[in-house]
C-alpha cells in the first residue's frame, strides 16, 4: 500500500559561519541529515525530539515550504512538484500546517472569519457568499460559532485562536496537516480540548497528521505511530503505546524517564535515566552515534561507527550498536 | 505545629486599570514551614506567580496589595522598601522561567555571581570569587573556573539557569521560590534543573515553593501542593493526597484533562469553558461556569474552605466524598 505521505533521506544543510570576529570559518549545520518517514492516510505520525533536533524543519521540508538539500518527497504516489510552482500551489490545497502560536500566525488586524476564508481566497475557490458557506461548516467542525466571524483574534481566547488556525488549515478540505506543537502554548485544561478536537476531526474527515511536539504524553495520545528524533536523525521509531511503554534506544529512555507524573498514575517503579550535560551544539555534532557523548552505555564503537536505523525483531527501528545486548542498565 | 517560616494570611491584589479595579489575587491563605516543599499549580492568570511577586513588593505601582504577608513574625506586605531590600534575594531568593533574561548580558556570569556575594554576604572580592566557584560547582556546572569569564549567551538555557539557582543561593536564603524554573527547558535539562533543587534542598535545609502549571513537575517535587484558579486557592494538600483523592472539581478536572504516558489510552475529559478574566470572576465561587456540579449557590455565594482530611482542604460549597469525581456525578439540576 502506497503511503499519502512518504519522505525519502530528506536533508537540509545550513552554510553557517562559527566563531566570532570578521575571520570565521565556514560549517555546515545539519539540521535534518537524512529522515525517512511515511504516513499514512487517516493516521498520525508523531514526531518527538527536544529543541533543535530539526523536527520543525522536518515537517516544513515535508510540505515543502523550505527546499531540502537532498531526498525526495511523495504525495500519493508521485513526486512532490518543484516549490512555487503551479502544480506545488494545487498540491498544497491538500496539505496544510498548523503552527504553535496561535497568537503569531494569525493577522490581528483582519477579522477572524477573513483569515479563514483566505485560503480559498488565494487559490481562487468559490464565490464570496460559497466562501463563507465552507467557512461556516469549518468553524462549526472546530467548535467556532458563526458569530464569531467578525472578531478579530485578540477577542479570542487562546484555546478559540487554535481552532481558528485549524478551521484556517481545514478549509481547504486536506488530506494531510503537519500540526507544529499545535497545542503547547495552550493551558492544560484547554489543551484536553484541541487535542480531542484534533482525534474527532481525523476520525470524521480521514485526515493524516505528521504532529510534532515534545510533550510526549500527548504525543502518545494523538500518533499511532511515533519517532524520535536527535540531532537531524531519527533514532527510533515504533508504533507509539509500545515505544513509550519499552523504549529501545537510551536517548528514548532518558526521555520517557525524564517526563514527570502525577504520583497516581505512578505504577511499578519508573526507569530513572538523568542524562548528563546538554545536547551537542547542531553546528559541531559528534563523531559516530550523535548521542555518544551523553549516552551512559557508550562504547568504543559508538564514537567512531553511526549506527544505522534498523528493524528489530518486533519491527521497531532503532539507531543504536547496542540495542540487541539484552539487560543494558546502567552501571551504578 | 511548628512556626511557619512565612505566612500569608488573606493576601488580595488588585491591578488599577482605566480608573478600574481589576482583582488577581483573592484572599490567599498559606503557610510554609521551614524546610518544607510547597508547589503552586494553576493556569495561566490564576495568580500563582503574582501572590509571590506581591509578597516580596515586586509588583508595579498601579498594584494594590491588602492582607498580611509575614516572614517569621516580619510584616512584609506594604512594607518600606528597606524592609524589603534586606529580604529580597538574602531571606528569599526567586528564580524565574527565562534565565537568559534575568542575566544581564553584558556582564560575564562571574562578575554578576560576585557582585551578588559582595552585596548579599560582605564578602572582599577574593573571597566572593572562591564563594563563586563553590557554588558554580554546587549547581554542577563543570569547568567552574572557566566559566565564570562566560557571558551568558555562550551558556546554554539549561546552564544560565544553574547560574540563576547559583545566584539565588548566594545569600544563603531560607525561602527559594521558583517560579516555573523548567518550563523554557527540554525535558531531559528539565530532569537534571529538578534534580538540582532537590538536592540542594536537601543539602541547605532551605524552604522550596515551585511554581507550575505542570502537574507532573509538582508532583514529583514538593511535599504539599496549593492548587489555584482565577486568584484563589481551591484545593491544598500533600502531594500523594491530592493527586490520589483530589477533592475539588477543578483539580480532578485537572488531571482527568491529563493524557498519561502508561496505561491504555482513554478521550481526555476535557474542561469546558475557559479561564474567567479579572474583573469577570463570578461572585461565588470562581469555577462555578465551568463546574458540572454547580448549583445556584456557587454563583452568588463564596465557598468555604472546608478541611476534608489531614492538611488537606478544599473550598468547594459541596462536599464531594474521596474517590468519586465531580465530572462522573449526575449533574446538578438545571
Amino acid at each position: 500500500m502506497s503511503a499519502l505521505v512518504e519522505a525519502i533521506d530528506l536533508r537540509r544543510h545550513y552554510a553557517v559561519h562559527v566563531g566570532r570576529g570578521p575571520f570565521t570559518a565556514k560549517a555546515t549545520l545539519r539540521a535534518v541529515d537524512g529522515v525517512s518517514l511515511r504516513v499514512e492516510r487517516g493516521r498520525t505520525l508523531g514526531l518527538v525530539g527536544e529543541s533543535g533536533c530539526g523536527k520543525s524543519t522536518t515537517g516544513k521540508l515535508v510540505l515543502g515550504l523550505i527546499p531540502s538539500t537532498s531526498g525526495t518527497v511523495r504525495h500519493d504516489g508521485t513526486d512532490m512538484p518543484a516549490i512555487n510552482t503551479p502544480a506545488w500551489r494545487a498540491l498544497r490545497l491538500r496539505m496544510q500546517m498548523v503552527f504553535q502560536d496561535p497568537l503569531g500566525a494569525l493577522d490581528r488586524r483582519l477579522p477572524i472569519g477573513q483569515q479563514i476564508t483566505e485560503p480559498l481566497a488565494i487559490h481562487g475557490i468559490a464565490t464570496t457568499v460559497e466562501r463563507r458557506e465552507r467557512a461556516r461548516a469549518v468553524m462549526e467542525a472546530v467548535g467556532l460559532q458563526m458569530h464569531q466571524f467578525g472578531r478579530y483574534p485578540h477577542e479570542l481566547s487562546g484555546g478559540q485562536r487554535q481552532r481558528v488556525v485549524l478551521a484556517r488549515a481545514l478549509i481547504t478540505e486536506p488530506d494531510f496537516l503537519v500540526c507544529d506543537e499545535p497545542i503547547s502554548a495552550l493551558d492544560v485544561s484547554i489543551q484536553a480540548q484541541v487535542v480531542n478536537l484534533l482525534l474527532d476531526l481525523q476520525e470524521r474527515l480521514g485526515i493524516a497528521y505528521l504532529f510534532i511536539s515534545h510533550d510526549l504524553k500527548v504525543v502518545r495520545q494523538v500518533s499511532h505511530e511515533v519517532a524520535v528524533m536527535y540531532l537531524g536523525r531519527i533514532v527510533e521509531q515504533g508504533e507509539a503505546e509500545s515505544l513509550f511503554a519499552h523504549p529501545a534506544h537510551p536517548y528514548t529512555r532518558a526521555l520517557v524517564s525524564a517526563i514527570p507524573v502525577p504520583l497516581s498514575a505512578q505504577g511499578p517503579r519508573r526507569e530513572r535515566l538523568l542524562l548528563q550535560g546538554d545536547p551537542p551544539n547542531p553546528v559541531d555534532v559528534p563523531r559516530g552515534c550523535a548521542f555518544h557523548t551523553r549516552c551512559p552505555f557508550a562504547i568504543a564503537s559508538c564514537r567512531v561507527e553511526t549506527p544505522a536505523l534498523r528493524p528489530k525483531a518486533d519491527g521497531r527501528l532503532v539507531a543504536c550498536h547496542r540495542v540487541d545486548e539484552p539487560a543494558l542498565q546502567v552501571a551504578a | 505545629m511548628i512556626d511557619p517560616l512565612v505566612e500569608i494570611k488573606g493576601l488580595t491584589v488588585d491591578f488599577e486599570q482605566d480608573g478600574r479595579r481589576l482583582r488577581v489575587v483573592d484572599g490567599i491563605d498559606l503557610a510554609i514551614a521551614p524546610g518544607e516543599a510547597v508547589g503552586i499549580v494553576g493556569e495561566s492568570g490564576s495568580g500563582k506567580s503574582v501572590t509571590w511577586l506581591a509578597a516580596l513588593g515586586l509588583l508595579p505601582g498601579h498594584a494594590r496589595i491588602g492582607g498580611s504577608v509575614r516572614l517569621e513574625g516580619l510584616q512584609l506586605a506594604g512594607a518600606p522598601a528597606g524592609v524589603l531590600e534586606g529580604v529580597r534575594g538574602k531571606r528569599i531568593a526567586m528564580i524565574f522561567q527565562d534565565p537568559s533574561s534575568c542575566l544581564n548580558p553584558v556582564h560575564r556570569i562571574g562578575w554578576q555571581l560576585i557582585e551578588a556575594l559582595k552585596l548579599h554576604r560582605g564578602l572582599d572580592s577574593t573571597r566572593a570569587r572562591n564563594e563563586a566557584l563553590r557554588l558554580l560547582d554546587q549547581v554542577g556546572i563543570a569547568d567552574a573556573r572557566r566559566r565564570l569569564n562566560d557571558y551568558p549567551h555562550q551558556l546554554s538555557g539549561g546552564l544560565n539557569q544553574r547560574v540563576m539557582i547559583a545566584m539565588a543561593l548566594a545569600a544563603e536564603p531560607d525561602l527559594l521560590i521558583a517560579d516555573e524554573p523548567t518550563t523554557a527547558l527540554d525535558a531531559t535539562i528539565q530532569a537534571q534543573i529538578l534534580a538540582l533543587l532537590g538536592s540542594i534542598r536537601r543539602d541547605t535545609g532551605m524552604a522550596l515553593v515551585l511554581i507550575s502549571h505542570d502537574l507532573g513537575v509538582v508532583a514529583e517535587n514538593v511535599n504539599r501542593v496549593a492548587v489555584m484558579y482565577a486568584g484563589r486557592l481551591v484545593e491544598e494538600a500533600l502531594s500523594q493526597d491530592l493527586f490520589a483523592v483530589p477533592r475539588h472539581p477543578y483539580t480532578q478536572g485537572l488531571l482527568a484533562a491529563l493524557p498519561e504516558l502508561t496505561g491504555p489510552r482513554r478521550r481526555l475529559a476535557a474542561i469546558p469553558g475557559t479561564v474567567p478574566e479579572p474583573g469577570k470572576v463570578p461572585a461565588g465561587c470562581a469555577f462555578s461556569p465551568r463546574c458540572p456540579l454547580a448549583e445556584q449557590r456557587c454563583g452568588s455565594e463564596p465557598p468555604p474552605s472546608r478541611r476534608v482530611g489531614m492538611l488537606h482542604r478544599a473550598v468547594c460549597h459541596l462536599q464531594i466524598e474521596p474517590g468519586v469525581s465531580a465530572w462522573a456525578l449526575p449533574r446538578a439540576a438545571e
